[in-house]
Order: C-alpha cells, then structure tokens, then sequence
C-alpha cells in the first residue's frame, strides 16, 4: 500500500488585515471592496518558499527520521533559486545529503500536485519521500491578488509502512489552457478575464478529468468525503463538485477568510487541513487546475488517528499577529523604495567555498558534543570550549535546530540596519549546553525576555542584491 | 608570575590631539597634532627615536595597514614600524609594544603613536562589518550598543537590579562623565547635561539609550617612553613610571560554554588582579587614585568597576549612585570626561587615557586637577562582552 504517511505545514505569522490594504488602495481600486475582508498570511521579511518549506518539512518529520528519506521534491512557482536546486537546500537544513534525489517541481499552480504524484510513485518502492510545496507570489499594488494570495507551505512524507491516507488512484490531463503567466522577467501574474476561464477552463477541463479519476478508482462521485479543489473563484470548486455528482457538503472551505491562496502549496495545504480530521474510511480527492488538471483520490486509514501529534495546518494558524500596515508589507517585498540607510549598503557576498565547508553549521545547525567532557557547544571547533576540557579534535557532530533554546540576555537595536527595526538579538543557551549570539525573528517586545523559551528556525539572514539575490540563509530563535 | 615591568619604564613626552568631528582633519593631520606634543614634552629629537608602534582599529576607513602610514606621515628615520590592533584596545597595546621594547633594552626610547578618523563614513556610529567571511554567516546582526545593551540586561537579572536602578546608575555614570568633559578643552562633548535629559533620550539599543553611549570622534595621542635613568638623566622631574601592563582575551568561552552568565567580563577581572601583583597593589580600592576607564556604553562602565575589584560584585550601581566616581569621590573615574565625552577613536583611546593619567600625576591638568594623584589605572576594552581583550595599565609617580 502506498500514500501518505505523514504531514506537515507552515504558515507565517503576521496575518495583513484586507480592509488595511483596502483602505489604503480604494482610492484608486474602488472595486476591491468586496475583498476587503478577512486575513492574509503574510511572510516576514525573512521569509520564502524555501524557508516556508523547511519549516513545513520539519513539522511533518515531527513523527520520522529525517535521514530516511530517500527524495524531496519541492514544488513551489517562486523557488527563489533558478539555478540552484531548491529542494537540495530543504535536504541540507534538514541534514540530509547522502542517498538522496532531491528536485524541484516547479511552472504551474498544479506544480504541488504534480510534485506529490510523483512523490506517491517514487515511494512505491518503499522509500521515504517528501514532498514540500510552498509559494510565496506577490500581486501588483491594488490588485485582487495582492488580497487574494496567500504565503504558506505544506510537506507531505510518502511511503508504504503504516499510510494515513492510501492512494486510491489519480488521474491527469495536461493542456495549454493559459489562464495566466508570468514570464522570465515579470514579477506579476499576468490573467485573462474571469468568465472565460470559469467557461471555457474549469467547466470544460475539470469535471472530464474528476469523471476519469472516479471511474479509474472505481467510485462514485458521492462517495468523496473531501473535495479539495483551490481556486481563485470560490463558487468553481461547488460548481466543479456539483457536475460531477460530488456532495456540496464535501467542498473543503478554501482558507480564505484566514489564510489566502497559497499558489502551488494549496492543494496540499488543504489536504492537511483535511487529514487533520479525516476519519478513516474518508474518501479525499484532491484537485488541481493548472494548464491541465491534477487528480489524486485517498482513503484515510486507521493510521491517520495514530499519528503524533504536530503543529499542522491549524497549529500555525493559530499561532498569528495581525497586521494593519500595509506599508510595511509593500517594503517587506521591495514594492516600496523606503529609505534605508547607509547601514544597509554593506557588501553581503557570500564566499561559497566557506558555505560549502560550513554547510552543516550554517544550514543545518550542527554544532558539536566533545567526546571526552560531554560539552556541547555551537559552533564544533577542534578545541573544547569548555575551560575546564579543552581536548583536541573530540568533537561528534550534534544537530540543534530541534532543540529548545532560553534568552540569556538580549537587546532590541535601533542603530542596525534590519527590514523590521529595532532588530532583536541575544545570547540564546541550549539546556544541553552551547549558546551563541543570534537575531532573533517573528518577535515582539512582550514576548522577548531573559529565560524566554526560543525554537529555532530556518530564515534568510542577507540578500545580496549586488549578485543577482544570492539568499543567505540561517537559523534564527523565535519565541515559542 | 613573570616579574613584570614595574618601574623599568618612564613616560618620557606625550601628546593628544583636540578630539571630535574634526571636519579639517585626516588621520595624518591628527597624528602630526598628537605626535608634535609628545616630541615637544619629551624633549628628544625624532632622530633619538629607535622604534614606533602604531595603532588604528578600523582601517579600512582610514590609513590603511602596515607602520607606513605613520612612518610616511612622521618622516621618521627609517626605524621598525609595528601597527598593531586589536580592535578598542588597541591604543594600549601600542603602548605595551614600546613599553616592553624599552624595558628589554631594545630601544632606549620608543613612540607609541594611536589614531582613528572615523568620521568619512558618511554616518553616524561605527563602521559596521567585521569577522570575516564565516562569521558573516551566522553572527547576529548587531552593533557595539546592542552588545553592550545585554550586558545591562544580564547584570539586572544576575544582581536583582531593577531596571529603573539600573537606568538611573548609567545615568549618574554619563552625567558624571558630562561634567568632567565640560571642563576638558581637548574633549569632543564639552557641555554638562541634566539627568532627566539623559534618562529621557531615545533609546539606541535598549536598555541604552543616546547618553548612555560614548561619542564616535576622530583623534589621535602619542606617548615616547624611555627608562627612568634616562629620563633622569635628561634632566626630568616628577617623572611618571609605568607600574603594570596587563592585557587579557578571551578564548570563546564566554560566547560558547554555559559558564558565563553575561553580567560581567571575565577577561577584566584577569587583567587587573594580575596588574596589581604586578604593581604591589594590595587594596586598590585604598590605594588607586584615579581611573580611566573603557566607557564606551554607560554600564560598561558601572560592571567595570567592579570588575577591577573596585566595587563589590553587584553593587557597583549603589557606589555610582553614591558619588563614589564622581571627580569629588572617593576615586575619580573619567576625569577627562572619558570616552563618552572625550571621544572614542579607536585606536587612540588607551593612549588618551594615559595621556589624562600622565598630566594629572605630573599636575599638569588644568581646570580638573585632582589633589596629589599617586597611582592613576587605565582599562581599554576592544570587542564585546562575550568576546574581547581587556587591557590594563598601571602608572603612578617614580620615586
């Protein structure tokens, strides 16, 4: 038996108010006022479908060993690498390198689908696969996306021991049906009218494809428990369900009051809002629109129930900050030429040979347990750190991202440059020993302390917009 | 212990430019200004001058590296050059290069010569970016305030001061440091500020706000030192000797072993016990005169104190709140106004607080002239509380 094993998500934690973008927009897009409702998710100004991936990763490996799985494929339409294996990057904060197929999935909103259709058939054989999907698209100033998208993440472990949710079958279509693009050099989704793509796509495309699906796997449309279906017109999916004799009833709620359209990720996102209560015997059917149409029906199993417990999809919803600024999102995402100072000017290249040989200090946050004192200390060094040690080359590699970190002392910055002042650093310690000096992110003045309990997670530390935006990634504490 | 250098060393000449925006100013008009003072005081001609050390911090704003600059700058007889640095002590640890050139009998007089120009960055504060292309990677994004911000943080939790104690302590500790400036013509803040001006400035890095961080300035101070038997012979009186020259730095346990607890330096509490063996002091809270310490953030200052085993460990603040430190304390600390007033170029500040030492013990020291100083302290720190050198210097009269 094949299907999913394990799931995971992320979702960042400020959460724009619409009416706060729409205030500041209805002088000129009076027309959005009917959007004007609800939250968004939306990044930190560290944050990307890498680092939204990662996060999303780990809480799905909550319940599995990271070094057993065998492929990653990472399905995203703003890997922020074009060259550079995006998912390789999730495998090394993950520490995993050897024995792994790591690949990016990427062009299409079913990319996530995709992604994971390829991770269910990859897994046939027994190997572990993860499958991440995450986006992170902006929309133009004042535009319905800017409201409608969404930042977010979902993993989902594929395997064949101890499934939650079988793999009943699936079924594609792929067609260049362009409902929207965005080209090499556009940094916005470029659509066509609405109505054509409701007539002409969804209702032409979809619903042959659900009735290949059903047909294959030998169900009936009323047998779906959970119809999953993303789309930017929330009465398509009822219309889609409603053609192919699916219940209205088993429409998944699009996350949209709270959440947003999370691109690529969305599917998936839904499909552990589902499995999050999915009773077994459930049917979920799952799909995707994009140049064609992913569908993918499972059966939850009795495992589902046994799963351990994680963050989730509601987990990370719940964790929120509102934010009303709208200012501040547009200069989180460079849509806003903001003063930054001279402090901001400084050369952020990367030496790669130095990444390279530090990978697993600075993207896997492995430090080192000495062997003959027991110390353990970040970062490994070849002497001791500990006074009282100081033994020579005794270092076993300790991996700490897991681990839960306590502020020794601290200080909000004013002078440093930071996308988000003052900028919150401090001498976070590690119970089992090792301590360093560490930005802190997702933080607020209540919330930061001295004894204040950090997790660790994985973030952008500089953009090296001189070369193109070489990201430098790095794990920050963040309070718990 | 070694057996040190107490006595083996006199301070021949010395010399410290006006400190400040000095808008006129490069570096080598400022060293020229330090340099033309001490060779005056001293009395020797620069071709008596058999070696120099040479410090500046941060050269990639100014001269750059190598002893060039200054023997370019000076014209000097083509003598051993050393620059030396080591970050915002390194204007003692030039000092320490001449000191022991003359004490081992390698020069029979020797310059230490530091400067910093600091102000063509184009703004203010301190040039960012250190540590090279590892540290980079993952060191926290923060500046020398936000640094020295935890150690307030730390000592608060570690001692039970309240935050409202402790702001009032690094209060009292700038404002002191105001009025002694006020009267200091060489100092770049001449003007006295009242505390509610102090407590109720913008905050920097919290808990430090503006006053409770030192000026950023350009300057430079020299010092030619040679032995007392020379000095004697030159005919000098109330000649000033170097009694103890300690440095100390850290090795990284502070910042990696769960040992340290933030609230204190560990390196200063070395560096001075140390320097009193070294000078035969017993009970220095009897029998300093005088301090110039490293101020650069107002509690650097208070946990200093301490740290030179001056205060009590924890009680610090109270002796602060007390007057103890106040030029009609007990014992006067930064009676030139210190860094927070007379100005903080990096390379120069060990050599201008000796300067203040020097010319207080020689009573020479115009409008702030403290009654009979015997034994004057220096402590110049370069880096942070978790990582740093901590340097130390001892001088007092010759007898």
């Amino acid at each position: 038996m094949v299907g999913i094993v394990a799931y995971g998500a992320y979702v960042p934690r400020l959460r724009l108010n619409r009416q706060a973008v729409y205030d500041a927009n209805k002088w000129f897009a009076a027309g959005l006022r009917g959007l004007a409702k609800g939250e968004r998710s939306m990044s930190n100004w560290d944050e990307d479908s890498i680092t939204m991936a990662v996060e999303a990763s780990r809480d799905c490996l909550t319940s599995h060993k990271a070094e057993d799985v065998r492929n990653i494929y990472f399905a995203s339409t703003t890997h922020p690498f074009k060259d550079r294996q995006n998912a390789g990057v999730i495998g090394t904060a993950l520490n995993i390198e050897q024995n792994l197929l790591a690949s990016d999935v990427a062009g299409s909103l079913k990319a996530g689908t995709s992604a994971l259709i390829a991770g269910l058939n990859a897994s046939k054989s027994g190997d572990a696969t993860l499958v991440a999907a995450a986006d992170k698209r902006m929309g133009r100033v004042a535009s319905a996306n800017e409201l409608n998208y969404g930042d977010g993440a979902a993993a989902l472990l594929c395997g064949t021991e101890n499934v939650i949710a079988k793999l009943v079958g699936h079924h594609s279509v792929s067609m260049d049906f362009v409902d929207h693009f965005r080209g090499e050099d556009a940094e916005f989704d470029y659509g066509w009218e609405e109505r054509w793509i409701r007539d002409e796509g969804y209702s032409k495309i979809v619903p042959p494809a659900i009735k290949a699906a059903l047909a294959a796997c030998k169900l009936k449309g009323s047998d779906v428990t959970h119809f999953i279906m993303p789309s930017p017109m929330p009465a398509v999916p009822k219309q889609m369900a409603k053609i192919c004799g699916v219940g209205e009833g088993a429409v998944r709620d699009l996350l949209g009051a709270n959440l947003g359209d999370t691109g690529s990720a969305h599917a998936l996102v839904m499909l552990v809002d589902a499995l999050e209560t999915a009773k077994e015997g459930d049917k979920i059917m799952v799909v995707a629109f994009g140049q064609g149409v992913d569908v993918l029906v499972f059966e939850v199993t009795a495992e589902n129930a046994k799963l351990p417990k994680r963050k989730g999809l509601s987990g990370w919803l719940a964790r929120r900050k509102e934010e009303k600024n709208y200012m501040k999102f547009l200069a989180f995402n460079e849509m806003l030429p903001i003063d930054k100072g001279m402090r901001a000017e400084f050369d952020k290249k990367t030496a790669l040979s130095v990444l390279w040989r530090k990978r697993d200090m600075i993207y896997g946050l492995v430090g080192g347990k000495c062997k003959v004192c027991g110390t353990v200390q970040f970062p490994r060094s070849q002497v001791c750190v500990n006074p009282n040690c100081h033994a020579i080359d005794s270092q076993d590699p300790y991996a700490m991202a897991g681990l839960e970190a306590n502020v020794m002392s601290f200080t909000a910055d004013s002078l440093t440059y930071s996308p988000d002042p003052p900028a919150y650093y401090g001498m976070i310690t590690f119970p089992e020993g090792g301590r360093f000096m560490a930005d802190f992110t997702d933080s607020d003045k209540e919330q930061v302390k001295v004894g204040a309990k950090m997790r660790m997670t994985f973030r952008i530390r500089d953009n090296d917009t001189m070369r193109g935006g070489f990201k430098r990634y790095f794990w920050k504490a963040a309070p718990v | 212990m070694a057996r040190g250098i107490k006595d083996k060393v006199a301070i021949l000449g010395m010399g410290c430019s006006k400190f400040g925006e000095r808008w006129d100013s490069g570096a080598e008009e400022l060293m020229l200004e330090a340099y033309k003072e001490a060779i005056a005081d001293a009395g020797i001609d620069a071709k008596q001058l058999n070696a120099a050390w040479f410090s500046t911090a941060i050269d990639e704003v100014h001269v750059g590296k190598s002893g060039i600059p200054l023997s370019t700058t000076l014209r000097l007889p083509n003598i051993p050059v050393t620059h030396v640095e080591n970050m915002c002590a390194s204007g003692t640890e030039a000092f320490r290069g001449a000191c022991y050139a003359v004490a081992s009998g390698a020069a029979d007089f020797a310059l230490a010569l530091g400067v910093e120009k600091l102000k063509d960055t184009g703004y203010g504060g301190l040039p960012g970016g250190r540590g090279g292309p590892l540290q980079a990677l993952w060191s926290a994004n923060g500046t020398a305030p936000g640094n020295f911000a935890q150690l307030a943080t730390a000592y608060m939790t570690a001692h039970g001061v309240s935050g409202e104690d402790l702001k009032k302590a690094i209060g009292h500790v700038s404002w002191k440091s105001h009025q002694n400036g006020a009267k200091n013509p060489k100092a770049h803040l001449q003007k006295a500020v009242e505390m509610d001006t102090i407590l109720n400035a913008p905050m920097i890095a919290s808990p430090l706000g503006l006053f409770d961080c030192c000026g950023v300035s350009d300057g430079a101070a020299a010092a030619i030192v040679t032995t007392p038997e020379i000095a004697k012979a030159l005919g000098k009186a109330n000649i000033v000797s170097v009694k103890a020259l300690q440095l100390s730095v850290s090795n990284g346990s502070e910042s990696g072993h769960n040992s340290w607890d933030g609230s204190y330096f560990h390196t200063t509490r070395i560096a001075s016990k140390k320097a009193y063996e070294e000078a035969g002091i017993k009970n220095p809270r009897n029998e300093v005169s005088m301090f110039e310490v490293h101020d650069c953030f107002s509690v650097t200052e208070l946990v200093t104190m301490e740290d030179l085993h001056i205060s009590e460990t924890g009680k610090g603040w109270k002796d602060v709140l007390d007057g103890f430190y106040d030029a009609d304390g007990k014992i006067p600390c930064q009676i030139d106004g210190g860094l927070k007033c007379f100005g903080h170029p990096i390379g120069a500040s060990g050599l201008r607080m000796l300067y203040e030492m020097y010319l207080q013990l020689q009573g020479r020291a115009g409008a702030r002239q403290l009654k009979d100083p015997k034994i004057g302290m220096t402590h110049n720190l370069g880096g942070a509380p978790r990582e740093n050198v901590s340097s130390v210097a001892i001088v007092g009269r010759y007898e």
